[in-house]
């Protein structure tokens, strides 16, 4: 029966942005022959006798938009969190397998997490700024990390990373008012700022727009629009629209295992797995 | 059916606000009866000699308790020098460490400590400091109060920087930090209102404690700020007046009552004040 339902019935919410982005996503390549920034390699993961993972294997392509998608508990908040080893602050963990970036294992025992952290970005589901003015939440990291020297550098690397979060134009008269004072959306902005401004090569997004109204939303999704071409950008989302809007690659999770990756126009039209298809098109989940 | 259930959670409703809104009107009643009563009895003897002079002696008229005030002044000083560090820095741990055995034993102790009986932590202060020292003394009695304020200022630094959501943490440790730069840099500034109350109404609480006193900074009728000699306080002297066979002496004590109450109100207000982070708005 499922295999009646012809794709073209299973319409693909990608409204294009531009008549090019239509082309481009059909043009692009598996994952796999892509130039990776993080590759999973059997990952499995454990809160104390839970197993939130199970053997995940997933290559995950340079500057392109990489989508976690899956119901609750599937476990693409933790794999997303394993990347940049936030997990590591709850106590009974454990993991098998590797995640690597560029290469690099993430969990080998001399890895410098402070250092993994830097160049893997994060942006989170209720936005977190610091109860700071919108400067100091933009320069607190580039200082702590000893990016810049002098004042002149740091006005630079702010008004650059806001500018990049298309925040500038709305916050520049008030660089020194508390960031808690913005919006919802233009603080999650500020915190994607925020992880701009340290130089990440890597940026996981963690459900970014599901606390926010839709203008606010529609502005976050330009916004990874454009940032995918300097940075490999994960997102996790409940939204499925959004996937198919933002991301050029889909993963599925399921009760903790990767169920299909692919392209995200192929997995949202045509999916392999018969349990993709019964999500995307809302039968469960 | 319906209906005299619906009837039945009203009067539920109109019963439970009424009682509670008597309670909030009981609690106001002390509260007024002891300011009224002070400002009739003690306001009279408050002038500017109560503020500059020292104690008369008795059978003279006026004097006034500038003596105490300082006593108390640094007495509640040295007590917070000496006891914030240590009380804030076991709070921050304390929330940091949240479930490790030896967090769950100094929060235990803490709370321990701040079930102790006033005199009973003044009879301690006597025998290990003053025994020691061979006097009374400012020192001692500043220990004493320190002694009643690290409990208390420990746990309630620990609510307020574990009320810091952690996402907040989070942002920070996603960032780079270290787990000490997130907690100093991030996670305490954002508790910065909590705490700051908590040591305000901390000192205010123990500006007016006089059992820790009685053993330790003992009283003196003379002006004395030296760390080991004995020292007067307004409780001190309230407690030493209000005993006393002389109505002078009871004008004075409705008088210094009056001042101190005064002072924990200033403290209340301040504390007001200062919750009102520049961050925190909205």
């Amino acid at each position: 029966m499922n295999a009646e339902l012809q794709p073209s019935t299973m319409a693909p919410h990608r409204p294009s942005r531009s008549p090019g982005a239509e082309a481009e996503a059909s043009a692009l390549p598996p994952a796999r022959e892509l130039e990776s920034a993080v590759e999973a390699t059997d990952f499995s993961f454990w809160y104390g006798s839970n197993q939130a993972l199970d053997s995940i294997s997933l290559t995950v392509p340079a500057r392109k938009v990489t989508a976690l998608i899956g119901p609750s508990g599937c476990g693409k908040s933790t794999f997303l969190r394993s990347i940049n080893r936030m997990n590591d602050l709850i106590p009974g963990i454990r993991h098998e397998g590797d995640i690597t970036l560029h290469g690099d294992s993430v969990y080998r025992n001399d890895r410098d997490v402070v250092q993994l952290r830097k160049s893997v970005g994060m942006v989170f589901q209720k936005s977190n700024p610091f109860p700071k003015s919108i400067y100091q939440n933009v320069a607190y990291g580039p200082k702590v990390n000893r990016l810049v020297r002098g004042r002149a550098e740091m006005d630079e690397l702010v008004e650059r990373s806001l500018r990049r979060a298309a925040l500038w134009d709305e916050v520049k008269d008030r660089l020194d008012s508390s960031a808690l004072g913005l919006s919802g959306g233009q603080q999650q902005r500020l915190c994607i700022a925020r992880a701009l401004a340290v130089s990440p090569e890597v940026i996981l997004m963690d459900e970014p727009a599901s606390a926010l109204d839709p203008v606010a939303t529609q502005k976050i999704e330009e916004l990874i629009y454009e940032l995918k071409h300097e940075y490999t950008i994960l997102i996790v989302t409940h939204n499925m629209q959004q996937a198919a809007r933002v991301s050029d690659y889909t993963a599925f999770f399921y009760m903790g295992r990767l169920i299909e990756m692919g392209r995200t126009q192929q997995l949202f039209t045509n999916p392999h797995e018969e349990q993709t298809e019964a999500y995307i098109t809302g039968r469960f989940g | 059916m319906a209906d005299s259930l619906s009837r039945r959670r009203r009067w539920t409703n109109r019963i439970m606000l009424t009682l509670t809104g008597v309670a909030s009107v009981l609690i106001l009643v002390p509260l007024t009866l002891i300011l009224s009563y002070l400002m009739t009895a003690g306001s009279g003897a408050i002038n500017i000699d109560f503020f500059t002079q020292l104690p008369a002696p008795v059978g003279e008229e006026g004097g006034g308790m500038v003596n105490a005030l300082v006593g108390t002044l640094f007495l509640v000083l040295l007590a917070g020098a000496l006891g914030l560090p240590i009380a804030v820095g076991a709070g921050i741990y304390l929330a940091e460490a949240r479930k490790s055995p030896f967090a769950n034993l100094v929060r235990f102790i803490a709370d321990v400590m701040n079930g102790i009986p006033s005199i009973v932590t003044g009879i301690f202060v006597w025998a290990w400091i003053v025994l020691w020292m061979g006097r009374f003394s400012l020192l001692a009695g500043s220990v004493a109060l320190a002694v009643m304020l690290i409990p208390m200022v420990t746990r309630t630094t620990e609510e307020m920087v574990r009320l810091v959501p952690r996402e907040l943490r989070e942002g920070g440790i996603a960032l780079g930090f270290t787990r000490w730069r997130t907690t100093l840099g991030i996670v305490i500034p954002a508790a910065r209102g909590g705490i700051l109350t908590g040591i305000l109404v901390a000192l205010a609480r123990i500006s007016g404690e006089t059992a820790p006193l009685l053993f330790t900074a003992f009283g003196n009728p003379f002006m004395e700020w030296r760390l080991n000699e004995p020292i007067s306080a307004l409780p001190l002297l309230i407690y030493q007046y209000a005993i006393s066979p002389y109505d002078e002496w009871h004008r004075l004590a409705w008088a210094a009552a009056l001042v101190l109450i005064a002072l924990v109100l200033v403290i209340s207000l301040l504390t007001r004040f200062l919750i009102k982070d520049p961050h925190r708005e909205r």
